[in-house]
């Protein structure tokens, strides 16, 4: 299985998530986002970090440069594109998932572990996975996930929420929303599930000595369902 | 000729920042606000020298760029 990971300026998970990929068996190349052409592969990954400073809204600069058009039409004839954090930004800057990322609720930059719960397993991301609730790492400024009442009511009925931020029971309350988002929305996909946007960092969870592995279970997972 | 474009956040989006400042200015004594919303303002200098075609370049880098219409709204004014 191939990947791609693109670096943008100011990108900083572009090697975790190279590291992350290899661990699990992936083939990743690199890619510079001043490239016009994305290499054959079967996984496009937009890392988190800081593209272009955040200036103007975090991700817009990013959305517009010129790999990404042919990222966007790799999504668009039904490739994996997986956006973390930073990524998920340039995502919905994109108009590939539907929405936006505020900035945080209490106007604090959040970095801490958090448990997510899957909803929806029916898709190419976390088909066959064994378990529902998730410890990730989030660390955003701007991860709180806002849309319109009537974007929210497309969400839903077209199941396109992906995670949500639980309690390590897989509560998905009010109070264990980190950052103010929208009905506790952590991850997000577009109609068909090609696209996965997530705030967490499934990379920074794949070595138990470190951190912990329920990044490791989902690399697995994604790299046996995408076979 | 210079346009000038003002982005804000729609009514029913949240601003903390506005909140805050809102906050600070009761703090120093400024107790007559009702809300404060922060937005952005953006002065464009275009080679164009028509106002009205001046004016849809500018509307279409809001659309495009400078605002997210999910969340802003944009407004347009000419100044030069």
């Amino acid at each position: 299985m191939k990947s791609s990971v693109i670096t943008f300026p100011g990108s900083n998970c572009d090697r975790d998530m190279d590291v992350a990929l290899k661990k699990f068996g992936f083939k990743n190349k690199m890619v510079w986002h001043d490239e016009n052409e994305l290499p054959k592969c079967d996984l496009v990954v937009l890392p988190g970090g800081f593209s272009y400073g955040d200036y103007l809204r975090c991700g817009s600069m990013a959305s517009k440069s010129k790999i990404m058009k042919s990222v966007i039409d790799f999504a668009n004839s039904g490739g994996l594109v997986m956006g973390i954090c930073n990524g998920f930004q340039i995502l919905v800057e994109t108009g590939l998932v539907p929405g936006v990322l505020l900035r945080n609720k209490y106007l604090e930059f959040i970095c801490k572990n958090v448990f997510v719960k899957i909803d929806n397993k029916d898709n190419p991301y976390f088909k066959n996975l064994d378990k529902e609730v998730f410890e990730f790492h989030i660390a955003h400024n701007e991860g709180n996930y806002f849309c319109t009442s009537d974007q929210l009511k497309e969400i839903e009925d077209n199941q396109q929420v992906a995670i949500y931020y639980s309690n390590e029971d897989g509560k998905t309350e009010e109070q264990f929303n980190p950052n103010g988002s929208t009905k506790n929305i952590a991850g997000i996909f577009n109609k068909k599930k090609n696209v996965l946007g997530m705030m967490p960092h499934p990379e920074r969870m794949i070595d138990k000595s470190l951190s912990g592995e329920d990044g490791s279970v989902f690399f697995k997972n994604l790299i046996s369902s995408i076979k | 000729m210079k346009i000038s474009a003002i982005i804000t956040l729609k009514r029913d989006v949240l601003d903390p920042q506005g909140k805050v400042i809102h906050q600070t200015l009761d703090g120093m004594g400024f107790k007559d606000v009702n809300e404060v919303r922060q937005g952005k303002y953006f002065e464009i200098d275009v080679k164009e020298n028509d106002p009205i075609k001046a004016k849809t370049i500018v509307e279409d880098m809001c659309k495009k760029l400078l605002a997210n219409l999910v969340i802003e709204n944009y407004k347009i004014i000419e100044t030069q």
